[in-house]
């Protein structure tokens, strides 16, 4: 168990390191970085004076060294079009991309279990292919195209929703201030349905199929069977024998959950004009803002090697025949 | 070669058999036939796109801007899909996104599956540190969220078809390493590759004439799920203005796009891109459902 947390932690140290690595590249593989940060007129002395003041003009690993130094004491860098800290700026929009991240993943979690068992315990029914073909198209429909049929359908068309903006919960909870939070909160929700449908649809899709055949595979197994032959009722034996066991792969993948969804957010905050870290990164990306680019990436990439973590260390006392010997999990 | 006789089902009749079975598989399952059918009309726009489509993609008309689907200009040319914001034939534009979207797709398999294979074979074959070596450094690839290393990739290098290619075909080798992998040390020991072995084969022979064609069934599976979920993925970084260059039109950059254009409700132009990427992307989904079902042996007795 010991040996096994550890294997772990150094695993996260490594990724961490590669994060902080590719980020710094990203920044030199581009040519000389210097010229980012003068203007298009800046004479030679002054492009000469930039590159000494950043360091630009040290050797590559002398840079990376000064770069992780700056990174561990929590300076990630100006912001280019900003002309503010960089993290300062990414984690303000922080709490609006995890209120949309976990949304969706309640969103999807909440609606696959049913899904998966509605469609499990009616095997060959028209139950089962509806939800099978439910889950079939929502794997195949990219999520920023949902948003866009929502925005058209339930924005425009219908007006039963909005179609962009946020109203902060996150923010005001964390800064104590619990009245605004809760009377927000309805507001909240209402403006994150269309963008968490949007993000969560293709994690509904493949975790109805896992629910689904998770469970057909524990309801064929001897001790289903030997529940069903003592004559208890069918909600008792899958509730209390089946579901118990179907459920465990479904932990597993929470973790990764969250990070495959992070990546969906980037997308689907820019159609909804959602102010979170995707949208931000969106406009970086197109301005060439590359040290606020960096903070987001790096920022994202470290809050899913910790969840990781979090669900492989919490798996291990979940599931005790895990095996702590095998692969890296 | 030696005549010695490999485990690779080679009989005519056998394969025939199987080839039938194939296709009694996907009739009763319909579904897969209907994949088929629009795979083949998505490569066929593909292929001969350039003379397919009425007008050349990059045609501006600005007089003819936003013109609805099947509305014909004076001059009597009709658009069947409508005009964009510039003018621009949106069908023309649709059968030109289709290349980019199957080369991309398929291209990226090719580089992803090549990597992957050959470190699974590797990795499965020789054991020790090389195994270790190599599957540390999928787990770590797998404990990055994709998108986000592609975004960086992408930003640092520029767009364009080939890098897409590389960042997506890089982003999948793991999968297919772990599988072949696994597969190859199940192999490793079998009576036929220890012949090939004591005949004096070399290493070489071995992995890539011996062990290769027995384990390469499975993959067809992952590939048919990976090119859909590439497909997507290019789709998004198109989106994202990351893609191929703005001359090239893509799917993923015509729903950019349409977003200007949402407002005023020209729902054509954000439509059509999307439907072709469901339409093409479902395809594969189900295409690799039917192939995994075909291919796994506990299925079999029922077909």
């Amino acid at each position: 168990m010991g040996s096994y947390i550890l294997r772990r932690l150094l695993q996260s140290i490594v990724v961490v390191i590669g994060v902080t690595l590719v980020s710094f590249l990203a920044l030199q593989a581009g040519g000389d970085p210097t010229y980012l940060y003068v203007s298009e007129r800046a004479s030679t002395e002054e492009i000469e004076a930039t590159r000494r003041a950043l360091g630009f003009d040290r050797p590559l690993h002398e840079q990376y060294l000064g770069f992780v130094g700056d990174l561990v004491q929590g300076d990630f860098g100006q912001s280019l079009s900003y002309r503010q800290p960089a993290m300062e700026i990414v984690l303000d929009a922080l709490p609006a991309t995890i209120e949309l991240t976990v949304f969706a993943l309640v969103l999807a979690l909440m609606l696959a279990i049913p899904l998966g068992v509605l469609a499990a315990i009616n095997r060959g029914t028209a139950w089962d292919g509806s939800v099978t073909t439910f889950a079939m198209l929502g794997q195949s429909i990219p999520n920023f195209w949902l948003g866009i049929m929502m925005i058209l359908f339930f924005g425009l068309y219908t007006r039963w929703f909005p179609i962009s903006g946020h109203v902060p919960f996150l923010t005001p909870l964390l800064s104590g201030d619990f009245g605004t939070a809760f009377s927000n909160l309805p507001r909240t929700i209402y403006h994150l349905i269309l963008p968490g449908i949007a993000v969560g649809t293709y994690s509904l899709a493949r975790n109805t199929r896992l629910v689904r055949s998770s469970l057909l595979e524990v309801l064929e197994q001897d001790y289903v069977r030997t529940a069903r032959s003592k004559g208890l009722p069918e909600l008792r034996v899958l509730v209390h024998h089946a579901l118990r066991n179907a459920w465990l792969p479904v932990v597993t993948i929470i973790g990764l959950e969250f990070g495959f969804l992070l990546g969906g957010v980037v997308v689907v905050e820019t159609v909804f004009s959602y102010p979170g870290i995707g949208r931000l990164l969106f406009a970086a990306i197109n301005q060439r803002d590359i040290p606020l680019v960096q903070a987001g990436v790096i920022l994202l990439a470290g809050i899913f090697v910790l969840l990781n973590l979090v669900v492989d260390l919490v798996y291990v006392r979940l599931d005790p025949r895990v095996k702590l010997t095998g692969g890296g999990g | 070669m030696t005549d010695l006789p490999t485990a690779t089902p080679a009989r005519d009749s056998e394969l025939r058999r199987e080839f039938r079975r194939a296709i009694r598989v996907m009739a009763d399952a319909r579904w897969p036939v209907l994949a088929v059918i629009i795979l083949a009309v998505a490569a066929f726009a593909a292929i001969f796109g350039p003379l397919l489509s009425p007008f050349d993609p990059n045609r501006q008309n600005l007089a003819l801007r936003l013109a609805e689907p099947l509305s014909a200009g004076p001059d009597g040319t009709v658009f069947l899909l409508g005009s964009d914001a510039l003018g621009r034939d949106v069908f023309s534009r649709l059968l030109y996104g289709a290349r980019i979207s199957l080369t991309v797709g398929i291209a990226s398999i090719t580089v992803g599956g090549s990597i992957g294979i050959t470190a699974g074979l590797v990795s499965g074959y020789f054991g020790g540190w090389v195994d270790d070596v190599i599957m540390r450094l999928g787990d770590i690839q797998l404990a990055f969220p994709f998108i986000l290393l592609a975004i960086m990739f992408l930003v640092v290098m520029g767009s364009g078809v080939w890098n897409l290619v590389l960042v997506l075909g890089v982003g999948q080798w793991v999968t297919y390493a772990r599988i072949v992998r696994a597969d190859t040390l199940s192999l490793r020991e079998k009576e036929f590759v220890e012949a090939a072995r004591a005949l004096g084969d070399s290493t070489l022979s071995i992995i890539f004439r011996t062990i290769l064609p027995n384990i390469l069934a499975p993959l067809t599976v992952i590939a048919s799920f990976n090119v859909a979920s590439v497909i997507l993925s290019e789709a998004a970084l198109s989106f994202l203005g990351l893609g191929v260059p703005p001359s090239v039109p893509t799917w993923g950059s015509m729903l950019a796009e349409s977003r200007d254009t949402l407002i005023a409700n020209k729902w054509w132009l954000a439509v059509f891109p999307g439907v072709a990427i469901v339409l093409t992307v479902l395809s594969f989904n189900i295409l690799g459902d039917w192939l995994r079902d075909f291919l796994d042996p506990r299925l079999r007795e029922r077909t």
